[in-house]
């Protein structure tokens, strides 16, 4: 059979999660082609982490949103057990405050029934309070969904192209797509900072620039995405009050409302706004004043005690790539042949992942007439780093005489060994990331994830990073840009 | 003809602020809480003195630095001749403390200020 | 698992830690000492400055110096010590029985102590925290992470640079970033007067030619791959920014010196009572917290601007512990609670007993000159030319003075004007 020469346009959780299930099959040969030096750095990097339940999808506005997302959140239940992809469930509660709020809340029940969402049902002040004793004293009622979940975004994008990767699949980094070459009305491949890159099935998976590459193929002119910046306030483990469930503000058409969550590494986190900028500010997370202002005064219509601003760990700032009408434009095109767009997937993107996958599938199968063939010996299977915080010191006592790099912990808050991290650098190298960035170990192991946000274990995790990828310690990239500009005496030589 | 000027002592962390008395030929000094503030004016309206710290490369050492200092103050202009000279210098480990690194720069010797130990394999 | 028995565990392999095992150790304790790192002597063996040692040693010795000469006396003394082990959590057993699991390169120890000295130090305030937003471009480092990477690595963090926040960490490393030939834009600090020693203004940024800024804040960073610049804006009295007074600083790095905090998680964990003020533990006058047998000594306990008064604590906590040890506690009798009077902001201990002498850490809350520092329940006064918040007050009060006040329910330390 001759193969399909599949490329990805970005490994963000669509791109990721399509390739994985593109590697099911003999039918395709799957390159992943990412602009950033590691994947998940887009969209998918700062968002609310959660798998919707999928009640607030309107299936008579957007009906395929409405699909996707719930196959996708029952999807996530197997696929967080295949990958090892930290992950809780703990539902969720839109929490209304007046009566309007209480009239736009319970039109989630119907939908909820509309969509098919088990266990949503409306919930008074007492039944509330039960729920979720961290709840603000303003609230006077909610709408519980029991099915909600919480993942770990850049996690699962690692993990979910870790075994793609394992089963086949190409990853190039640090590659930019430029441009959509076709012949004949075909696609033939990309051009790309690195070249040019052959190709029967382009698939533009590319978040927030995905508009840009659909014009390139000459597909869907009118089509724009405005980036929508979300702000989200991360506070540390250790505040008085953490809820146990997802708790939001009731939705308004234009937002998803504020949420208050307890991501799976413990942290409160809040958020997001939503600020709609101009259609080129495609790079701005710039975080503001006033967005956190505006994110801590409106927790306290959920929490009934939200932290002060000194309690706050990090401040940072997602793009939601909003199409038009709030539509997603997922579609595979006979002109040209081979040229498939998933584009503009906003929220509830991250929760329908696996099924936006499974649909493209399905959609290269139809229009494209591919005769699926499954993969002997596919691996559905992926583990995890090991790591020694959440373990019996019997166990971590085994782990280090395995491998005395498990008895250096490297990260005191985060509790992160040097085997760790050392692993991490592996796994990165194995799936073709080129730079190792201290960011992605970040995102890899949380070193530097927690209190001291890196000001104490940086030097030193720089440097297990120096040594193992032979770059002087000047050299290791943070994240864009070089740890140091040159050596203490650089200036004086004049040599930098 | 007097000028008064105001100074911070930096002979100790209790930081005195001096008010210096220059008047004609003689010095007042006003505000110290020990003998070596009245010291420390003179010296600082004469003549300002500074003792220079920095790092020189090391080599083959359990730390790829080592930390040096003028023994004595040295004049405030001197500073960037001082950090000149050690622009380009490099040691071997090992190196104890008080182990003379650059002779005679600016009157005073540039010491070592930490001890570099001779790592088990070459960094 | 190996299970080790000691008298005390020290954690934290720092000034106030490695003091705080030699004196336990002189004292007839039987010791453990235990650092993360890979070496001993915490934060001043990047200290390359001098300033170390002047009321301990009597000479004035450079950080690295400094602790050197400590090492060489708890190697001599034959104190066991630890580097590249970490404790994972302290467990409370019962009034002489803490247990610590500590993680080495060759496995895990289980350490029964009867008594603990924490001494894990401090960390630095980041961006973060004091309310820096904008772009997070890479170029951002904290005072300390910037001197770890020019004085122990060789590496030079940045070209152009401004610091945020005037304490002495930020004031050094404007010197070194000078001495090094990097521009140091400016120094931002929010508060009208600097937050560190007079001495470091005149050396660090005086003798350099530096602007410090005061009263001005840095609103935001801006940057994509790398900082490009920073914007400032002057605050009124309340410290809020002046709208229209924003201008913008170009600069390729931000060093953050805005403070340290008691890095005390593990005595978090444990329950122990915690001063807002100090952001360290609660303690009586042998530095023991609200923990029966766990003591507090350097900067965990809370931020020291001398070295010589961590060590000073180390060894205060060493004594305790064998007090504690020795009388299955500390002291009989009540204990009297010790109140912040006029312009004091904090004060450690926070509980005396009358028994004993005792050591008072305070700083206050505003500059003042010519002031009294007294404690005048026990007929103590100390004249002080000028006190400044960022310049520690120590006050050591005699055991006669302190019997004055057994049997009083509080005490009040306070600075009054002469």
């Amino acid at each position: 059979m001759s193969r399909l020469r599949v490329l990805v346009v970005g490994a963000g959780v669509v791109g990721a999660s399509l390739a994985r299930v593109l590697s099911r099959y003999e039918n395709f040969e799957v390159t992943l082609v990412e602009k950033e030096p590691d994947v998940g750095w887009g969209v998918s990097k700062a968002n609310t982490s959660i798998i919707h339940p999928c009640h607030e999808e309107d299936p008579s506005q957007h009906p395929l949103r409405a699909r996707l997302c719930l196959e996708g959140n029952r999807a996530w239940r197997r696929w967080v057990r295949e990958l090892d992809i930290p992950s809780t469930w703990p539902g969720e509660i839109i929490v209304y405050t007046t009566p309007e709020e209480e009239r736009e809340a319970l039109k989630y029940v119907k939908l909820a029934e509309a969509n098919g969402v088990e266990g949503v049902r409306a919930i008074d002040k007492n039944e509330l309070k039960t729920l979720e004793p961290s709840v603000s004293p303003e609230a006077v009622g909610g709408v519980y969904a029991p099915t909600a979940g919480l993942i770990s975004p850049f996690e699962a994008v690692v993990a979910i192209v870790e075994n793609a990767v394992d089963n086949g699949v190409r990853l190039l980094v640090e590659t930019e797509v430029l441009d959509v070459k076709t012949r004949g009305g075909r696609v033939v491949g990309v051009e790309t900072n690195r070249g040019f890159l052959e190709a029967d099935l382009v698939v533009n998976a590319a978040g927030l620039q995905a508009d840009s590459i659909s014009h390139k193929a000459g597909v869907e002119r009118d089509f724009y995405i405005t980036p929508r910046k979300g702000q989200y306030v991360l506070f540390d483990e250790d505040v008085p009050v953490k809820p146990g469930k997802i708790l939001h503000t009731t939705p308004t058409p234009k937002t998803k409302g504020l949420y208050a969550i307890v991501t799976v590494h413990g942290n409160l986190m809040l958020g997001p706004t939503a600020e709609d900028l101009p259609r080129d500010a495609r790079e701005d997370f710039s975080t503001t004043a006033e967005g956190v202002d505006s994110i801590l005064r409106e927790a306290r219509r959920l929490l009934r005690e939200v932290p002060g601003r000194d309690r706050i760990i990090r401040v940072f700032a997602g793009l939601r790539p909003e199409p038009p009408g709030g539509a997603w434009l997922i579609k595979a095109y006979q002109e040209p042949w081979g040229f498939v767009n998933a584009a503009g997937i906003r929220s509830p993107g991250l929760t329908a992942a696996p099924a936006i996958a499974e649909y493209i599938l399905s959609l290269i199968s139809r229009e494209y007439d591919v005769k699926l063939v499954e993969k002997k010996g596919w691996r559905p299977f992926r583990r995890g780093i090991t790591r020694i915080k959440g373990r019996s010191m019997e166990e971590v006592d085994e782990l280090v005489r395995s491998n005395p790099d498990y008895g250096e912990v490297v990260c005191y808050c985060k509790m992160v060994s040097k085997a760790e991290v050392l692993e991490a650098i592996e796994r990165m190298r194995k799936i073709g990331v080129k730079t190792i960035t201290l960011d992605g170990l970040k995102f890899r192991t949380y070193v530097g994830f927690g209190k001291c946000q890196g000001s104490f274990c940086r030097p030193r995790i720089a440097g297990i990073v120096s040594e193992a990828v032979g770059v002087p310690l000047k050299d290791v990239v943070v994240k864009k840009a070089a740890y140091g500009v040159g050596d203490v005496k650089s200036l004086w030589r004049g040599g930098v | 003809m007097t000028a008064v000027r105001e100074l911070v002592c930096i002979m100790c962390p209790a930081s005195c602020t001096l008010r210096v008395n220059v008047n004609g030929g003689g010095l007042r000094v006003e505000g110290n809480r020990c003998p070596r503030g009245v010291e420390y004016a003179r010296q600082e309206v004469v003549k300002p003195l500074r003792r220079v710290m920095s790092v020189v490369k090391a080599r083959n050492g359990d730390l790829p630095t080592l930390s040096v200092i003028t023994r004595d103050p040295v004049p405030k202009e001197c500073i960037w001749l001082v950090m000149e000279k050690l622009a380009s210098l490099e040691v071997e480990a090992p190196v104890e403390i008080g182990g003379v690194i650059l002779r005679d720069v600016c009157g005073t010797d540039i010491v070592a200020t930490r001890r570099v130990r001779r790592a088990a394999t070459s960094v | 698992m190996r299970l080790l028995d000691y008298d005390v565990l020290v954690i934290g392999g720092g000034p106030a830690g490695i003091a705080a095992a030699v004196k336990a150790s002189e004292l007839g304790l039987k010791t453990l000492l235990v650092e993360n790192r890979e070496r001993l002597g915490g934060i001043p063996l990047q200290c390359i400055h001098p300033g170390f040692g002047l009321h301990y040693f009597h000479e004035d010795l450079t950080g690295g110096e400094f602790v050197e000469r400590l090492i060489g006396r708890l190697e001599r003394a034959g104190v066991e010590y630890l580097v590249r082990a970490y404790v994972s959590g302290i467990k409370y057993n019962s009034r002489l029985e803490k247990v610590a699991d500590v993680i080495t390169r060759s496995g895990v120890m289980r350490v029964r102590a009867r008594a603990i000295i924490y001494a894990a130090g401090a960390r630095e305030r980041h961006l973060f925290e004091i309310g820096v937003y904008g772009d997070r471009p890479d170029g951002v480092y904290t005072a300390g992470e910037a001197q770890t990477l020019m004085d122990l690595y060789g590496v030079l963090p940045g070209r152009e640079v401004v610091i945020v926040g005037s304490g002495d960490v930020g004031l050094i490393m404007a010197r070194r970033f000078a001495l090094e030939k990097a521009v140091v834009r400016a120094v931002v600090e929010i508060l009208p007067y600097p937050g560190g020693l007079m001495r470091n203004v005149q050396q660090c940024l005086r003798d350099f030619n530096i602007p410090l800024l005061l009263g001005h804040t840095v609103l935001r960073v801006v940057g994509r791959r790398r900082v490009e610049k920073v914007v400032v804006a002057r605050v009124d009295e309340s410290l809020k920014p002046v709208p229209g007074s924003e201008f913008e600083i170009p600069c390729d790095t931000v060093i953050v010196a805005a403070g340290l905090r008691p890095y005390i998680e593990p005595l978090l964990a444990m329950g122990v009572e915690v001063d807002e003020s100090t952001r360290g533990p609660v303690v009586n006058e042998l530095l023991e917290t609200s923990v029966p047998g766990v003591f507090a000594a350097g900067n965990a306990l809370l931020i020291n601007d001398l070295v010589d008064y961590a060590v000073e604590q180390g060894e205060l906590a060493a004594e305790g512990a064998r007090v504690f040890i020795e009388n299955k506690g500390v002291t009989g009798g009540r204990w009297v609670r010790v109140e912040k009077g006029r312009n004091i902001r904090l004060v450690v201990p926070h509980y005396v007993s009358g028994e004993r002498s005792v050591v008072f850490y305070a700083r206050v809350q505003k500059p003042e000159s010519d002031v009294f520092f007294e404690v005048p329940e026990a007929g103590f006064r100390l004249f002080n030319y000028g006190v400044r918040p960022p310049e520690m007050i120590r006050a050591f009060i005699r055991e006669d003075k302190m019997r004055a006040l057994a049997g009083r329910g509080s005490i009040t330390v306070r600075v009054v004007p002469r």
